[in-house]
């Protein structure tokens, strides 16, 4: 496999160059409702409990009653412990049900339980599986255990989707970034995503750019459409449209479609609702208009 | 030696606790005897919601300082005011008629009007709030609490009295303000700025714009994350404007009918608690008492 390198400087000042467009009036709301339906709706907190996630999935399902025109988000995304409940409380929306697995966060447990993990989830039902990589594997050169664990974990999944997080911010260089990226679309990831949220820096354009040039260039050597899933700190509205204006600018308008681009969000929703809101009633929400989750 | 060229300074917003240029990139120019002697920002909309969204965010740090606190830093505001003194009476002497006694007699009443408010901080509460007599083995109080995030807009004149004769009260009772300076004279809210950063005022308790009232009086009214609005010097059209777009999530609209700009050195109407009450909600509470 070719080894690319990534010049930092330049990624990092072509993914700002994006934040210069301006999207007003229809655009803006056709933007606003595309971002909501490719959102992937997270919780991942020691403290989720079924009520919290049952309370999540029908703000997935609706996300904004009262105002016309609002799609559902793409999926909920829980722990495995939740999938079940999610399946059922989503059932019938076309709302897809994704499960973080392999030891998620960390990733530092033996492979055959993440593997085991894997199954179960895929077992409760789960439509679509967000994997971690071993980041300590690939820092300390052990390229090919990565790939393998891709590879097996992608079996484990049978027929769900396969989301690989690479967890950029504990990969120190975009060159690593590229590597990893270039790694999971040639071990079978359906997706690859940023990052868990559970580290900072999260999601930034830079390191977005990167992974979306992997993915252009590995749709032109093999004609394979990867997926891409920011996730972590993107916050606002704003900026969520500063993204979708980067995937087309880089890999073009059949990228944008929730089968081919996700938001891993929490509060990022919210914001794009009020939004929304002000478009539709020329006024702007209030704190206790949209829930906190 | 060649003439020094001054060097004309370029006022920014207030907001969030940091100084940012509008999002809308607009500029006005302060003139005085056709010379320019400043820039400004001309605030739009956006800047305006940003300001809510810092404001609401202060909101619960404020509200819970303790009552004693919220007056020392008013009261530092009210030093830092006095420092830079000959600063705004320039700034206003130079904008407003009157001349330099009419600002000087202007900055030391805001100075004072400050420090009356000040000194109401840890006292309204027991003007307005009371304990009431009931039967039966209870206390009884009644409390005033903060209403929240108020927007103030400010009469044309006196610039800066005018303000501080609005916000002293907003924040002694723990609001925090969005605050649409004099249109007409406008450099007194942008030099505030600077004493509200110098002086332990924690971040997005007041935010300041410069801008026109055209732009922004509907969104100030009509934003459903704002509790309250402090209003003086509206046309009956503006004060229209304030109401209905105060029905949509029924805030509480508070017009001061002032006369003349002379009016608001009066301290018996304007450094009286009466001001403090108009923002502050009131929660009784039943307590068992004691044997």
């Amino acid at each position: 496999m070719l080894r690319r390198t990534v010049d930092r400087v330049a990624a990092d000042a072509r993914a700002a160059s994006f934040r210069t467009r301006s999207i007003k009036k229809d655009a803006k709301l056709q933007g606003l409702r595309l971002v909501v339906s490719m959102t992937d709706l997270t919780t991942l907190e020691g403290k989720d409990s079924p009520g919290k996630v049952r309370g999540l999935c029908r703000k997935a399902v609706d996300p904004a009653p009262g105002i016309e025109g609002v799609p559902s988000v793409a999926a909920v995304c829980v722990y495995p412990n939740h999938v079940a409940l999610a399946k059922q409380a989503v059932a019938g929306s076309g709302v897809q049900v994704a499960s973080v697995a392999t030891a998620f966060p960390s990733g530092q447990a033996p492979l055959d339980l993440r593997l085991e993990e894997v199954r179960r989830v895929v077992a409760d039902g789960t439509d679509e599986v967000d994997m971690v990589i071993s980041r300590g594997a690939l820092l300390a050169g052990r390229t090919q255990q990565v790939a393998e664990e891709i590879r097996a974990t992608k079996e484990a999944c049978g027929s769900a989707h396969l989301k690989v997080i690479l967890e950029t911010g504990e990969l120190e260089t975009y060159d690593l970034v590229r590597r990893a990226s270039d790694l999971a679309m040639e071990a079978g990831a359906d997706f690859i995503k940023t990052s868990t949220g559970k580290v900072a820096p999260a999601a930034t354009m830079g390191v977005t750019l990167v992974m979306l040039e992997a993915i252009r260039d590995h749709h032109r050597a093999t004609g394979v459409r990867i997926g891409m899933k920011p996730a972590g700190g993107i916050k606002s509205a704003k900026e969520a449209l500063h993204y979708l204006v980067m995937v087309k600018e880089t890999l073009g308008d059949a990228w944008l479609s929730p089968s081919l681009f996700r938001f891993g969000a929490s509060s990022l929703l919210n914001d794009v609702l009020i939004q929304l809101r002000r478009l539709d009633t020329g006024v702007y929400a209030a704190h206790y208009d949209v829930s906190k989750e | 030696m060649s003439e020094r060229l001054p060097v004309l300074k370029t006022y920014k917003l207030y907001l969030g606790g940091a100084f940012p240029r509008t999002e809308s990139g607009r500029s006005q120019v302060v003139e005085s005897a056709g010379q320019p002697v400043a820039h400004l920002c001309r605030a739009s909309r956006k800047d305006f919601r940003n300001a809510v969204v810092a404001a609401r965010k202060a909101l619960s740090g404020w509200s819970a300082r303790s009552a004693y606190n919220r007056g020392q830093i008013l009261y530092r505001m009210a030093e830092m005011l006095e420092g830079k003194a000959t600063e705004f009476v320039q700034a206003l002497a130079a904008t407003v008629p009157g001349g330099e006694e009419r600002a000087r007699r202007e900055v030391e009443a805001a100075v004072d009007r400050l420090v009356s408010f000040a000194g109401w901080a840890d006292k309204y509460a027991q003007v307005l709030g009371c304990q009431n007599p009931v039967e039966g083995p209870y206390h009884n109080f009644s409390l005033p609490e903060p209403t929240g995030v108020v927007t103030i807009v400010a009469p044309d004149e006196p610039a800066l009295l005018g303000l501080i004769g609005q916000l002293a009260p907003v924040l002694c009772s723990g609001n925090v303000a969005v605050v649409l300076g004099s249109e007409a004279h406008p450099l007194a809210t942008a030099i505030l700025g600077e004493v509200c950063a110098t002086s332990d005022v924690p971040a997005g308790v007041v935010n300041l714009l410069t801008g026109f009232r055209e732009e922004l009086l509907e969104q100030f009214a009509a934003h459903r994350d704002v509790d309250a609005i402090s209003a003086a010097g509206v046309s009956a059209e503006e004060r229209r404007t304030l109401e209905l777009g105060a029905a949509e999530n029924l805030k509480r609209v508070h017009v001061l009918e002032v006369a003349a700009a002379e009016d608001w050195f009066e301290e018996a109407r304007f450094a009286s608690p009466e001001l403090i009450e108009s923002f502050v909600e009131i929660k009784t509470l039943w307590h068992p008492s004691a044997s």
